[in-house]
């Protein structure tokens, strides 16, 4: 396969588009939120098997009249099996502790009981706080990477605001689908961090290889650096989707969220790094220096 | 030039079989494992509780309800060392971390500062400010008392682990004041999680005639006693007069066990004291015959017998409203000994067993699914190549694994997840030199110098491009918690096997194809 498209030309489009998305995912970031799991927001969330499906109706009626605070009750991958999480703004650690016994009391005792998970208000505050400096310092180290590591802060530019590009749609597609944001969350954004990067990384390779091998002018030459490096870009991105949809299908419903993020950062990721980050190069004023 | 240099033949043989002889013993379970002959290596993976099933708690420790404690007795201290010198004073009390007084006698500030210096315990600062002392602990005394408190909170949480009879606990520190507490397959969280919390703290005190009632009457409580609860709510006794003064502590308990008492059929724990706690407890009930004893646990009174004749045994029984299980909480925590201060639940998960299963299964199954569709899509994409990268899948997922097992990692459902998508991006390397080779190819170099120079190129990029993913696997690990942690171990062994079986094994078959059977055309 060998590619000749003019990607250079179509920037402009890519551009809006890319403004638009922004747009938008900063209003859904702002509007809509982020459906932030019991693993930052603290609360207590328990994943309840029953032996037939459950009226979801009657649970609620049940639960909530025992228990007061925020009660979310939703079904979990299979009829039979129902997601509670439970919300109390409450500081008081030992509180919060008794919501698992009494949710526990209010259900049927031949309940199998697959998880119960509790975090703390002050877990929940150290885990947000984590989490926002393992994004942050991700970012920072993978700029300076880019910065020592090609000439010209023209290209650590490009390659940084295609990677903020892909985190922050990773962000707007967390708040449009509402999947759970929690510590997997975290761990998705880095990957697909990584993994825009990495894509970037191998185009801008080949711009800096042919800078050195030929003399045609910058835009022509990105072009042709795009289009060599392309069918490398389309390959590992099939495999990597290839196995992001077998889990995605196969691998469970504890992980979905996980694997649905990483899937949509993987097309994002593939797009920025053709679309954004190299023409962005130019855009920000970079000329080649003449030969003597 | 391509050529098959014998030391990376080597080399690769060598990391071939030392990744196979790690993965091994991944295919026994635990206690197969142990019967294996010495020569076989015996570390595994480990299943991380969200597999395996089991709780995960994080708890803290109060540390500064001790350092009160110890501010309480140092104001105890203080007024019998001014006593003891004649010293007079006023405005005696605690403060957060020390304790105040003010000397009243003039002419005597010197020998009030000498004694009370010489008094209290090293790493205790006195300072005076005119007439007034100020008492505080050091920094250094804090972060001592704090140690050693959460060492000793360990240690009972141990005891009453081990009592419970969780198998194979893992209990450690974390940070200053917290304490990690991890329960594979455990069945009944909640009375586990309910025996770690409870402070435990068993006071004998004496009961005051004064009833309640009595005491609301005349609108005071008798000096020298405090109201407490009773522990069973539902009893006729709702509250007790109990004397302040402290007979016997549960620190001087031997031995506890939860019976059956013969006369009453009701279920007891027997206790019993080690000689001194006896000797202080025959003469306690010797003095005391036909008054009430109250049993005090954390605050709250869980039996108030009559002491009807004088108990010289040393042993005893305690009678509350206990069904069998509480009987036997009860003496398990007093056979592990009170908590040095309270202790809370700040995080907890637990995933039950048929979870843990069903996570293996669906892993294992998008694995092998996962697998078969990049094997195939590579075939299909660059055939013999497509071949020869696959081996180098193959072997990846070994290294991986093998690398993990070396380790003793923890591998977890996100882990599992990590390792699928090793597979999906450890071909990156691979499709970097391949699409590179048949780039020199098609500018018309011979098939020796193209695979050369399409090695040569690739390996920059490889090393750049999989440096970023690193770093943010690296940054993972070191902020993510359990599970994500499993996560960035995975995805980073697995970019650095990946590496090397794309530029290690697969260079070495690609070249001994080309160098063995000279072919005049290769499909790329």
């Amino acid at each position: 396969m060998y590619f000749n498209f003019n990607f250079y030309k179509y920037r402009k489009i890519a551009f809006v588009f890319s403004f638009f998305l922004m747009i938008l995912s900063i209003f859904l970031f702002l509007k809509k939120n982020l459906n932030l799991g019991i693993d930052f927001k603290g609360g207590v969330m328990v994943e309840a098997k029953f032996l037939s499906e459950p009226n979801l109706l009657e649970l609620r009626n049940n639960v909530s009249s025992s228990i007061d605070g925020n009660i979310e009750i939703q079904e979990f991958g299979e009829p039979t099996t129902v997601l509670f999480r439970i919300e109390k703004n409450s500081d008081e650690e030992n509180e919060q502790k008794m919501i698992v016994a009494k949710l526990k009391d209010s259900l049927p005792e031949n309940v199998d009981y697959r998880r119960v998970e509790f975090v703390g208000p002050k877990v929940g505050k150290e885990l947000q706080i984590m989490g926002l400096k393992a994004i942050l310092y991700s970012l920072i180290a993978m700029f300076i990477y880019i910065w020592f590591r090609f000439s010209g802060w023209q290209f650590g530019l490009g390659a940084v605001f295609a990677l903020f590009h892909d985190v922050f749609s990773t962000l707007g597609f967390f708040a449009l689908t509402q999947i759970e944001f929690n510590l997997a969350s975290i761990a998705a954004i880095l990957t697909i961090a990584g993994y825009s990067i990495n894509d970037t990384v191998v185009v801008f390779d080949r711009i800096r290889e042919n800078l050195v091998k030929t003399e045609i002018p910058f835009s022509e030459l990105l072009n042709k650096s795009i289009n060599q490096t392309l069918s490398r870009t389309i390959m590992t991105s099939l495999t990597t989707l290839l196995a992001l949809f077998a889990l995605f299908i196969f691998g469970g419903e504890v992980i979905k969220g996980f694997v649905s993020a990483m899937i949509w950062g993987v097309l994002v990721g593939t797009y920025s790094s053709i679309f954004i980050a190299s023409p962005l190069i130019i855009l920000f004023g970079f000329v080649r220096e003449k030969k003597t | 030039m391509l050529e098959i240099s014998k030391w990376k033949f080597f080399i690769v043989l060598s990391v071939c079989i030392l990744g196979i002889y790690f993965l091994v013993p991944n295919f026994y379970n635990k206690t197969e494992v142990t019967g294996l002959p010495d020569y076989i290596s015996k570390k595994q993976v480990n299943l991380g509780l969200d597999l395996q099933g089991g709780s995960h708690l994080l708890l803290e420790v109060d540390t500064r309800a001790v350092l009160k404690e110890r501010s309480e007795y140092l104001v105890d201290e203080l007024r019998s060392i001014l006593r003891k010198n004649k010293i007079k004073y006023t405005n005696l009390g605690s403060k957060v971390k020390g304790a105040i007084v003010t000397i009243t006698d003039q002419n005597k500030l010197g020998e009030a500062l000498n004694s009370v210096r010489k008094g209290v315990e090293n790493g205790i600062i006195v300072n005076s400010d005119n007439n007034k002392l100020t008492l505080s602990f050091s920094d250094q005394y804090i972060i001592d008392t704090n140690n050693q408190t959460v060492e000793q909170s360990i240690e009972v949480v141990r005891k009453r682990v081990d009592e419970s009879g969780t198998k194979e606990p893992i209990i450690q520190k974390q940070g200053e004041d917290r304490i990690i507490v991890q329960l594979p397959g455990i069945k009944d969280p909640e009375r586990v999680k309910s025996l770690i919390g409870r402070t435990a703290k068993l006071n004998f005190h004496l009961l005051d005639p004064t009833t309640v009632e009595l005491a609301e009457q005349r609108g005071k409580l008798p000096p020298g006693t405090f109201k407490v609860q009773n522990a069973d709510p539902t009893a006729y006794e709702k509250q007790f007069v109990v004397k302040k003064r402290v007979l016997l502590t549960g620190d001087r308990l031997v031995n506890a066990a939860a019976t059956v008492d013969a006369q009453s059929g009701k279920y007891v724990v027997a206790f019993e004291f080690d000689r001194k706690g006896a000797k202080k407890f025959a003469k306690v009930t010797t003095e005391n015959t036909y008054q009430r004893l109250a049993i005090l646990l954390d605050d709250k009174v869980i039996s108030a017998p009559q002491i009807r004749e004088p108990i010289t045994g040393g042993s005893g029984n305690i009678s509350g409203n206990f069904s069998p299980e509480t009987a036997n909480d009860l003496a398990v925590l007093l056979r592990a000994g009170s908590l040095p201060a309270p202790i809370s639940v700040l995080e907890e998960r637990t995933v039950g067993p048929s979870l843990g299963e069903d996570s293996i299964k669906a892993g294992k199954k998008a694995l092998k699914i996962g697998f078969v569709l990049v094997i195939i899509f590579m075939m299909i994409r660059y055939r013999l190549f497509g071949m020869i990268a696959d081996l180098a899948i193959i072997l990846n997922i070994v290294l991986l694994v093998s690398l993990l097992s070396l380790i003793e990692a923890t591998l977890t459902m996100p882990g599992i997840a990590g390792i699928v998508l090793t597979i999906g991006m450890a071909v990156d390397a691979n499709v970097l030199v391949f699409e590179r080779i048949k780039e020199e190819l098609k500018s018309g170099r011979s098939i020796m110098n193209s695979i050369d120079l399409g090695y040569k190129f690739a390996v920059k990029t490889i090393l750049d491009a999989n440096f970023t993913t690193l770093i943010a696997a690296l940054l993972l690990f070191n902020y993510g918690s359990g599970p994500i942690k499993g996560f960035a171990v995975t995805l980073s062994i697995g970019i650095v096997t990946s590496m090397f079986t794309a530029l290690v094994l697969t260079k070495l078959l690609v070249t001994i194809w080309i160098v063995k059977l000279k072919p005049n055309k290769i499909y790329l």
